[in-house]
């Protein structure tokens, strides 16, 4: 049974249509609407609510403040470029925007000065709601904006809130400031099934889609519980689970069928291929620079020299080897390692022409490879290698390389 | 269900829940000064002593008022000036200039503030000052009345003094100190600090000009004073206008200080922290739960009051996270349990997470490395997981070295309270070895 919100100073009716535009945040709104307390009452100086993406923070406050024609404004941190945006939003709403003159880059200063100012002309008989959503966004913007806003009840009766993902903890400034009152949204547990059904479609029954939606869930809830991509995905694969009965395959009641048909299409879009497609050249080049920079120099004598003879594992060598190259990722070789590789894999004899040189800089071009160290080192520059395994391997299928057996990891 | 009386109000039980809350609410959030604040006698005299000085005789004088978050620094000066104010010859004669180091960042801001608050933007007009000296004498030339050769008083509150410090060369503090040493103008010059350091701030010529007097604001109440001011100030003042409402609320009240269970949890917020400010928030969430059906402050409120406030916020994140991001948590805690703290990249997160899937899990499948990846950008976006040297475009992302910001019992607590954790993934976490 969702809590019924209650309020002096607000009516019924007022306090219904919120409920009704929150569903399973009933006791959240409740919360909150027992914090804010009657229009004009104080509340705490600031509050800091925080909780994980799509949990409704944002959601929650604005229905509650809109519907309850509280005098507010809402900015979103991530949008200002600079804290004079940030100002010009927060007065340009809270008051009547012809009487707001900033200057060109304004300090807290101008603002504080010119919201005492504009108080004095027009007091507040309510408590006015500054919400600056995305907050962590303010740690960076100026080191005094944060403590700023915290203490602004100091001029008039209002109320700052601050919405963000991440913790309090890491607001505080190093000497302190005034502590917000803190206010956790948890994530749904029961009600995610609830609110995602309410996404329906009108030509199929409510029943049908709360068993797609269980499916889904079953599905992706150990990757992700953000609601906002669940919905999405949900709309995504609904589609193709509708298939079979618009093809008449099957009924609605065929749940079984209905099972089979999707799950290995959702586990699918799980996968993403990337594959480009790469000169023939270029993708030995890769190939070189892969093996150039996942084995150590020692070991090229025994991948590429024919007839090298034994070489011999020392107990010096095992004791120091506790990870994988691939595990510390790829290390810088120089140019002429590359090449003298790379001749000895490509199968027919290739001249050393300027193509080949330029092939190497679009692979950088491309990201495929980096450069590392100064541009000017015209005679020997070094590069690394920054593809991943997979992708290499699938590389090497194409041109019919077995890659792994010129891989010092996988002996 | 009003409550009659012999005067001429009447008041409901509705009418009075809201004006106690509007009375105790200003309290709380307002910060209004209260009429006699306690226990600072002492600093309180020798402030208004020295102010009195200034003010009066013309002295001038320099003093930091040093004290934690919360303790009555503000307060105490609000006190004293209103006090001072009082006597008419100071209300006629001395000026104030109110300074803040969060707003005023930079010695120029500070210096048009003064101008402004001496009301003398006029005077200045479009002058142009070779250096902040003269800047700042000329002001306080210009403030010596008519046929008195002596300048008006002024006191200047430097409020966040030691955010002043870190201004260029410090002039502003060079100047004012300088004044207060010279014997021109009566200049009185007071800062506010939450920092006990703050002298090592100064530079050597600063801090040669300052008096080196401080008032220190360290609280110093015992447990039965702290439950003492609790009843105060959940208490209703004499002058609320129904009597009868305002003794019962004020005799429950007397009953909620002696129960044992809020005394448990006010000598648990008193062990952690004595200053007024965490107390207020402590009140305000219990006195939202007050309603004109439920019109008084019972323990179980203060109990709910005091869970809301000391919850831990990373716990509450860990919460949220999905199956397969709690799982990487597990691995990054078994990767800086084997290797001794060394950070990781992800790589080797991935490695580990594989080698959990292979061996011991049942209830986990295997996912797709972009998945696995997108996982652990988001607990690198929560700021659980932060990068060793800052984002570096150099370095690909998978290789990037990071470190984890949880600890082992932070891990492990929220692995209890996860919901529907799978046994085998908790059987992972606390296994010696993965």
């Amino acid at each position: 049974m969702p809590a019924e919100l209650r309020q002096q100073g607000y009516s019924e009716a007022q306090l219904r249509l919120v409920s009704e535009k929150v569903p399973c945040r009933e006791a959240q709104a409740a919360a909150l609407l027992a914090l804010f307390g009657e229009p004009d009452h104080y509340s705490f100086p600031s509050i800091f609510i925080y909780g994980h993406r799509a949990m409704g923070k944002s959601h929650v406050t604005l229905t509650l403040l809109r519907e309850l024609q509280m005098p507010h404004v809402v900015v979103s941190c991530v949008e200002c470029v600079s804290p004079g945006l940030l100002f010009e939003q927060v007065l340009g709403s809270l008051f009547d925007s012809s009487a707001v003159t900033l200057s060109r880059s304004p300090s807290l200063s101008d603002f504080v000065r010119l919201y005492r100012q504009l108080c004095a002309e027009d007091s507040a008989k309510h408590t006015r709601y500054i919400v600056l959503d995305r907050a962590e966004v303010l740690r960076d913007m100026s080191a005094n904006l944060l403590p700023g806003f915290l203490r602004l009840q100091e001029l008039d009766n209002v109320t700052v809130i601050l919405l963000s993902e991440i913790v309090w903890d890491k607001f505080r400034p190093s000497t302190g400031c005034f502590e917000p009152l803190q206010l956790h949204f948890p994530d749904y547990s029961k009600g995610l099934q609830q609110i995602l059904a309410q996404d329906s479609h009108p030509s199929y029954s409510a029943e049908l889609y709360t068993f797609y939606i269980n499916i889904l869930l079953g599905v992706f809830y150990s990757v992700c519980k953000d609601l906002r991509e669940l919905r999405h995905l949900a709309a995504l694969n609904f589609p193709k689970f509708c298939e079979p009965l618009e093809k008449g395959e099957a009924e609605e009641s065929d749940t079984h069928k209905l099972w089979r048909n999707i799950e290995p299409h959702l586990k699918k879009a799980m996968q993403t291929v990337y594959l480009r497609e790469l000169p023939y050249y270029s993708k030995f080049l890769l190939i070189a620079a892969y093996l150039a920079s996942y084995n150590p120099a020692r070991t090229d004598r025994r991948f590429f020299v024919k007839h090298h003879g034994k070489i011999r594992k020392t107990t010096f060598l095992k004791k120091h080897e506790k990870t994988s190259n691939h595990l510390l990722g790829p290390k810088p070789f120089p140019l002429d390692r590359l090449l003298a590789i790379f001749y000895s894999v490509v199968d027919s004899r290739v001249a050393p022409t300027a193509s080949i040189f330029s092939q190497i800089s679009s692979l950088v071009t491309l990201q495929l490879l980096t450069q590392v160290g100064h541009d000017d080192q015209l005679d020997n520059p070094k590069y690394k290698c920054t593809v991943s395994l997979d992708f290499i391997r699938a590389i090497a299928r194409t041109v019919g390389f077995d890659i792994l057996r010129y891989l010092y990891d996988f002996l | 269900m009003s409550k009659r009386k012999s005067k001429d109000t009447q008041w409901t039980a509705g009418e009075c829940v809201s004006q106690a809350q509007k009375i105790l609410r200003e309290r709380y959030c307002y910060q209004r000064v209260p009429s006699s604040p306690v226990g600072i006698e002492s600093q309180r005299k020798n402030l208004l002593e020295l102010l009195r000085r200034t003010a009066i005789h013309g002295e001038s004088n320099s003093v930091l008022i040093v004290g934690p978050r919360g303790s009555g620094k503000t307060m105490l000066l609000k006190s004293v000036l209103k006090e001072l104010f009082e006597v008419r010859e100071v209300q006629s004669n001395v000026l104030l200039v109110h300074l803040n180091g969060l707003l005023q960042t930079d010695d120029k801001i500070a210096l048009k503030e003064i101008t402004r608050q001496l009301q003398l933007e006029n005077v200045v007009g479009d002058k142009v000052f070779g250096s902040f000296a003269e800047n700042l004498t000329f002001l306080l030339e210009a403030l010596k009345k008519g046929n008195r050769s002596s300048s008006r008083p002024v006191i200047f509150t430097l409020d966040e003094f030691d955010l002043f410090a870190h201004h260029k060369n410090q002039t502003l503090l060079y100047n004012l100190l300088d004044i207060s040493q010279s014997a021109q103008t009566p200049v009185a010059v007071v800062g506010l600090t939450c920092r006990l350091d703050v002298l090592e701030l100064l530079e050597k010529r600063v801090k040669s000009r300052f008096s080196h007097r401080q008032i220190h604001l360290l609280n110093p109440m015992d447990f039965h004073q702290y439950i003492e001011t609790t009843q105060e100030h959940l208490g209703l003042p004499q002058d609320f206008p129904d009597e009868r409402f305002a003794q019962e609320w004020n005799s429950s009240i007397k009953m909620l200080c002696e129960d044992r269970s809020v005394k448990d949890v006010l000598r648990k917020h008193f062990n952690t922290s004595k200053d007024f400010r965490s107390l207020h928030m402590l009140l305000l969430m219990a006195l939202s739960r007050v309603t004109p059906t439920n019109p008084t402050i019972k323990p179980g409120d203060i109990q709910e009051a005091s869970r809301l406030c000391s919850m831990d916020a990373k716990a509450n994140i860990l919460h949220g996270l999905s199956i397969l991001e709690l799982c990487l948590i597990i691995a990054m805690k078994h990767l800086s349990e084997l290797y001794d703290g060394e950070p990781f990249n992800f790589q080797m997160v991935h490695n580990e997470f594989k080698k959990f899937i292979q061996r011991k899990s049942h209830s986990i499948h295997n996912f797709e490395t972009p998945v696995v990846l997108k996982a652990f950008e988001h607990l690198q976006q929560l700021e659980l997981i932060n990068p060793m040297d800052g984002p570096s475009a150099k370095i690909q992302k998978e290789y990037q070295l990071v470190k984890l910001m949880l600890d082992h019992s932070q891990i492990m607590e929220a692995l209890q309270k996860y919901p529907q954790c799978p046994t085998d993934v908790k059987q992972w976490a606390t296994s010696a070895f993965g």
